[in-house]
């Protein structure tokens, strides 16, 4: 789960990160008010969008009097950003983060993120922020320091002080340093996070080691420790049928292509999308209706394909393990009929129960195909979509 | 011969008397599995599904029934613990059906089994199966079992269904397998690729092996110099998600791209260079093991 950036800094002030001072607003007047409330002679007004890429899109602001904030805030919200993370159609700012100008002297970037090879979190820090670490890491992977963090001590104050010389800090800025990269790493750990990261991290004139900007994504099992993260979640940020398909427990992402996909199981539901492409088509989506799908997921999953008007066709592919043949066949019946299917429907069945599935599914009426391979499904599917033209 | 488990392997089922567990419980004992105890804390002293005697602690199981592997289906916010029980009370592998366990709690897990002498299968994965005929197998986990044969195949997988899938058009093929495992789509996981690469080199019943990866990490491509340095056998080979945006999780927790790693092609082409025959179609992973074996 993302949250805004603005909310990141509640977070990571409430563990001992130094933030600079700011306020949210959803109007521009409160965008001016939050201007004289700050009383610096600088604030930067910067649109709260869960993307990437805000400052190169026009989404950051410098102003330095009530008028500009008033401005800057309207010439930001109620827009669609684009930035390189958004896609084309960008997404509409609905606040916008009003805060305090910093008397910056260096750029640090400073993040902690779980290593899969390693299999434990790990802190990356460099000295190159501000810029895009990933061609950071990909060009010169030597300017980022990391530290391996033994799940269960946490982190060691050396390791922390290790990465702030490595960093360059000094005097003040090195014992603020410190403490923001045991903060930070302490937040990571003690919220379940995925991904906290601060790009950049900046030391002012005066020593202060402050998070100019905060970018937090959560893990979404072990959310259910944290309802304080949960209260953060802003659905407007999501895909509509990706909230609808996690109310039911369903795994959903939209694609760019025509053939709607029901599957069972991730790793098979990925392969229908490949086979598919194979055959000369394009996904629509990914859903999986997981392991032991019940007959009231499958139509729920059923409702979400035949509400995306790009789905051409549907494919449904599973391979019934725990999850039963007859079931998800009584489930695409039920949900067929109640929302008198006007597309066409390849249904593959295999595994536990197939033969009763199978039964149901003749015996439905319904205009529907059957095929007995998956190389089948995706042809008589890729067919049906036209080619997989949109 | 097969890997790890056997027809006359000694199994647990922690979580036994749950929906998942009684279930499982069941169709393990069908299989022909050996299905000793079950641990469910408070509910010791009772009789579970199939009559299987239920335990309070991994402990007191092991010491009353000789069970030496562990299959887990306790509820993701309990499943660190009751894998640290296990490892305690001192089973020598064990298999981690539950999915959804937050990924630092398995950071923690896989720390504490450092250097103690068990296995951990999973999480998040379907388990271990030694396919037998009539009720001389050995199933541990949620897998179908009438989809496997007794054969000369060892299959690993990241998958569920998608493992299935590759069985069942081995078994119709007629090619059937030593040992599948199911290794788990989570990101931080215990047994990984190599783990089983190499059991199956050192395995002499078993001839050839299938490999179904998908994006994510980079455990393809270390499973890949491995096949490169130690493995003799064929391995024909599928990687799922060529067709997955990057920065969006695919249903597991560890398929993802993301920051540019862990595309499909580039665990294909490493794969190859090692002279695995991957596979571009799911659909021909048994059909291209058949061509392999010269059957």
């Amino acid at each position: 789960m993302k949250i805004h950036e603005y909310q990141a800094k509640e977070v990571l002030d409430r563990f001992g990160v130094a933030v600079p001072e700011g306020r949210v607003a959803e109007t521009p007047e409160e965008a001016g008010e939050a201007f004289e409330a700050l009383g610096a002679p600088l604030a930067v007004v910067k649109a709260q969008i869960h993307a990437g890429g805000r400052g190169k899109a026009g989404g950051v602001k410098l102003v330095r009097s009530r008028e500009e904030a008033v401005e800057a805030a309207a010439s930001i919200l109620g827009k669609a950003l684009v930035t390189h993370q958004t896609g084309p159609e960008g997404k509409v700012v609905q606040k916008v983060w009003v805060e305090k100008g910093s008397d910056i002297d260096r750029e640090l970037y400073l993040a902690v993120t779980v290593d899969r090879k390693r299999g434990c979190a790990v802190v990356m820090a460099s000295r190159e922020g501000g810029m895009d670490i990933e061609e950071v890491a990909a060009k010169t992977p030597e300017k980022i320091f990391q530290e391996a963090i033994d799940p269960a001590f946490g982190i060691h104050p050396f390791q922390a002080r290790k990465l702030a010389f490595k960093l360059g800090l000094t005097g003040d800025a090195f014992k603020n340093g410190v403490k923001v990269i045991i903060s930070l790493t302490r937040c990571f750990h003690a919220l379940d996070c995925s991904i906290a990261e601060i790009n950049p991290l900046v030391v002012t004139k005066t020593g202060e080691v402050l998070a100019l900007d905060g970018k937090m994504n959560f893990d979404g099992n072990g959310l259910y420790r944290h309802p304080e993260i949960v209260e953060y979640r802003d659905l407007s940020e999501e895909d509509p049928k990706e909230v609808e398909a996690s109310r039911h427990d369903l795994s959903y992402i939209a694609l760019d292509g025509n053939i709607g996909c029901m599957v069972n199981g991730a790793g098979l539901a990925m392969a229908t999308m490949d086979i598919i492409k194979l055959h000369g088509g394009m996904p629509a989506n990914f859903l999986d209706v997981g392991g032991s799908a019940t007959k009231e997921q499958v139509a729920a999953a059923f409702r979400i394909l035949c509400a995306d008007d790009h789905v051409q066709a549907i494919l449904i592919n599973i391979f019934g393990g725990i999850a039963k043949c007859d079931v998800v066949a009584q489930g695409v019946v039920d949900a067929a009929q109640e929302i008198s299917l006007d597309r066409p429907l390849v249904v593959r069945l295999e595994g536990t129960n197939v033969e009763k599935g199978r039964s149901i599914l003749e015996e439905s009426g319904l205009a529907l195909e059957t095929a007995a391979s998956l190389d089948e499904a995706a042809e008589k599917a890729v067919k049906a979509a036209k080619g997989g033209a949109r | 011969m097969s890997i790890w488990v056997h027809e006359e392997t000694r199994v647990l089922v922690q979580g036994i008397t749950g929906k998942h567990g009684a279930f499982h419980t069941g169709q393990m004992l069908e299989y022909g599995t050996k299905v000793v105890a079950g641990c469910t804390p408070g509910k010791g002293g009772t009789k579970a599904a199939g009559g299987v005697p239920v335990f309070d602690t991994v402990e007191e199981a092991v010491r009353e029934t000789g069970a030496e592997v562990s299959v887990v289906y306790v509820p993701a916010p309990f499943c660190a613990d009751a894998i640290l029980e296990a490892a305690d009370g001192g089973v020598r592998l064990i298999v981690a059906i539950t999915e959804h366990i937050p990924v630092l709690d398995m950071a923690r897990v896989k720390k504490a089994l450092e250097g103690k002498e068990v296995r951990l299968i999973g999480p998040n994965c379907p388990g271990i199966i030694t396919p037998g005929g009539g009720s001389k197998g050995c199933k541990i986990g949620i897998m179908p079992g009438y989809i496997h044969a007794p054969g000369s195949i060892g299959v690993i997988s990241r998958s569920g269904t998608l493992t299935y899938e590759a069985v069942w058009q081995l078994t119709t093929l007629g090619l059937g397998q030593t040992t599948c495992i199911g290794i788990g789509g989570d990101p931080i996981n215990g047994t990984d690729f190599i783990d089983c690469l190499r059991a199956f080199q050192d395995d002499p019943e078993t001839e050839a092996v299938i490999m179904i990866g998908e994006i994510g990490g980079t455990a393809e491509e270390e499973a890949a110099a491995f096949i490169r340095e130690r493995v003799r056998k064929p391995v024909v080979a599928f990687i799922a998600g060529r067709t997955a945006p990057p920065g969006k999780r695919m249903g597991h927790a560890g398929a993802i791209i993301s920051g540019g790693k862990g595309t499909a092609d580039e665990k294909i082409r490493a794969l190859r260079e090692a002279g695995v025959q991957v596979c571009d179609s799911p659909s021909k992973l048994g059909i291209t093991m058949k061509e392999v074996l010269g059957r």
